[in-house]
């Protein structure tokens, strides 16, 4: 487990300060140098997060880039979000939550069927979020590629096991990011009820941007 | 350690090393690929032809079978909760689902440039250009980029979440089948694995097999690996209904 890292930015001060509900999508620009936090206001809240390059969108969040930049699949301060095209889109500069994935991928309607009951088609899905966050920007399906879940737990094991375990986020607990370049970030409020990655019970996660 | 029934082989073909490939998989064939020499590396992208906004979708694929490897009985699917190929036989044990592909800038790196004009088709490629290049060739682009599987290559995660790279994984003969549940667009290349640390450029080039296999039957080996996989496999043939 890395170790925690506070921020000493005042929430009063920030630009920009709002509350995404479970189930619901918010996409944002962020300009480059201001800072960005995403806060589990409940705790076990899955923020499942896309960034893309303003500038070009199809220079977007690499999951396996980022991996590869830093060696290490979990992500935490010091780790700098990669794009397809080699590029830095963000930098993580604090974590009081420790460890973050981005290997689980997102919930869709379809894997449900897949992994839990093939009635559950019509439960609720981050992919469906993203779908109707990502078209208020322009983009779309091809635009969609693996995302980071921020506070959730999705440990690997040397022998090659994948599972999805309780939570290691609480309330209050955040990640906070520094925009290298101007970015567009889509988040997905998840809305899972069927694994432990929002305790079974989605609630609400803030955004802050500082100037 | 099967032979294949010579008179079910639709065709043979060798992938020399660093080079592209790809075909359209039906439904009903296996690809076998052999790594004559051992050590080899093969990136792989899934897409399905028909849909090709469908595509390989590896979290999903590890998530639903709760592994990081993928070896016999494993199912590759799509975002659409369908398979593209499922895992009927490997000989090598352990393919790579999360380092995903070199680029020109990793390969430049740890081997300095090498190019056409001077060293002819022995020059130094990058499974990136190369997946963006053969996507070219189906009308796709960069957005239609994905997570690959490294077949033949071995990474493992330590307690802190560090990447391994294990040489030496695949001897030579290994060969892993690929057997299509859909019209599978396979998209591949004999690229280095990003994190190999050989202290030479040594692609490696693999024989492919396409050969007729029957249907999978009610006790098939995957579609019962895992409780997953056989609603996986309820899901893709409804879509052929």
């Amino acid at each position: 487990m890395s170790t925690l890292t506070e921020s000493t930015l005042d929430p009063a001060k920030a630009a920009c300060d709002f509350t995404i509900l479970a189930g619901e999508p918010w996409i944002h620009v962020i300009k480059m140098g201001q800072a960005f936090r995403i806060e589990d206001l409940e705790g076990n809240q899955a923020a499942d997060t896309l960034f893309f390059n303003a500038a070009d969108p199809v220079d977007r969040y690499s999951a396996h880039d980022t991996i590869m930049e830093q060696g290490a699949i979990y992500l935490t301060t010091g780790t700098k979000l990669m794009s397809t095209r080699g590029n830095v889109l963000l930098t993580i500069t604090a974590d009081t939550c420790g460890r973050h994935d981005t290997l689980g991928g997102a919930c869709a309607c379809e894997s449900n069927m897949v992994r839990y009951a093939i009635e559950n088609r019509s439960m609720h899905a981050c992919r469906d979020t993203f779908l109707l966050g990502a078209r208020q920007m322009g983009l779309g399906k091809r635009d969609l590629a693996h995302n980071i879940n921020f506070f959730m737990n999705v440990p690997v094991t040397p022998d090659g096991g994948l599972t999805f375990a309780d939570g290691i986020s609480a309330a209050g607990r955040y990640v906070e990011m520094r925009a290298e370049m101007d970015v567009i970030a889509l988040i997905s409020n998840c809305p899972q009820l069927n694994n432990p990655c929002n305790g079974y019970n989605p609630t609400p996660v803030r955004v802050l941007i500082w100037n | 350690m099967s032979a294949i029934d010579p008179s079910l082989i639709r065709f043979e073909e060798t992938v020399s090393a660093g080079a592209n490939w790809s075909h359209v998989l039906k439904r009903g064939s296996t690809l076998r690929i052999t790594d004559t020499e051992g050590g080899a590396n093969v990136a792989a992208l899934l897409y399905n032809f028909e849909l090709l906004s469908e595509r390989l979708n590896v979290p999903d694929t590890l998530k639903c079978q709760h592994t990081a490897r993928l070896t016999k009985g494993h199912c590759l699917y799509t975002d659409m909760g369908r398979i593209l190929v499922s895992i009927t036989d490997d000989t090598c044990g352990w393919h790579d689902p999360l380092g995903g592909w070199s680029t020109a800038k990793i390969v430049e790196a740890k081997y300095g440039v090498k190019n056409y004009q001077t060293a002819r088709n022995d020059w130094h490629r990058n499974a990136h250009d190369n997946f963006v290049t053969e996507l070219g060739k189906y009308g796709m682009d960069e957005r239609d980029l994905a997570m690959n599987v490294n077949f033949f290559s071995k990474v493992t995660v330590d307690d802190a979440g560090r990447l391994i790279f294990r040489p030496g994984n695949s001897k030579a003969g290994a060969f892993v089948d690929l057997r299509s549940e859909m019209n599978t667009l396979v998209i591949l290349n004999t690229c280095i694995h990003p994190l190999d640390r050989a202290p030479t450029y040594a692609p490696k080039p693999v024989k492919l097999a396409i050969y007729t296999s029957p249907p999978p039957a009610a006790d098939d080996y995957c579609r019962n690996f895992r409780a997953e996989n056989q609603r996986g496999f309820i899901l893709t043939e409804r879509y052929f209904l």
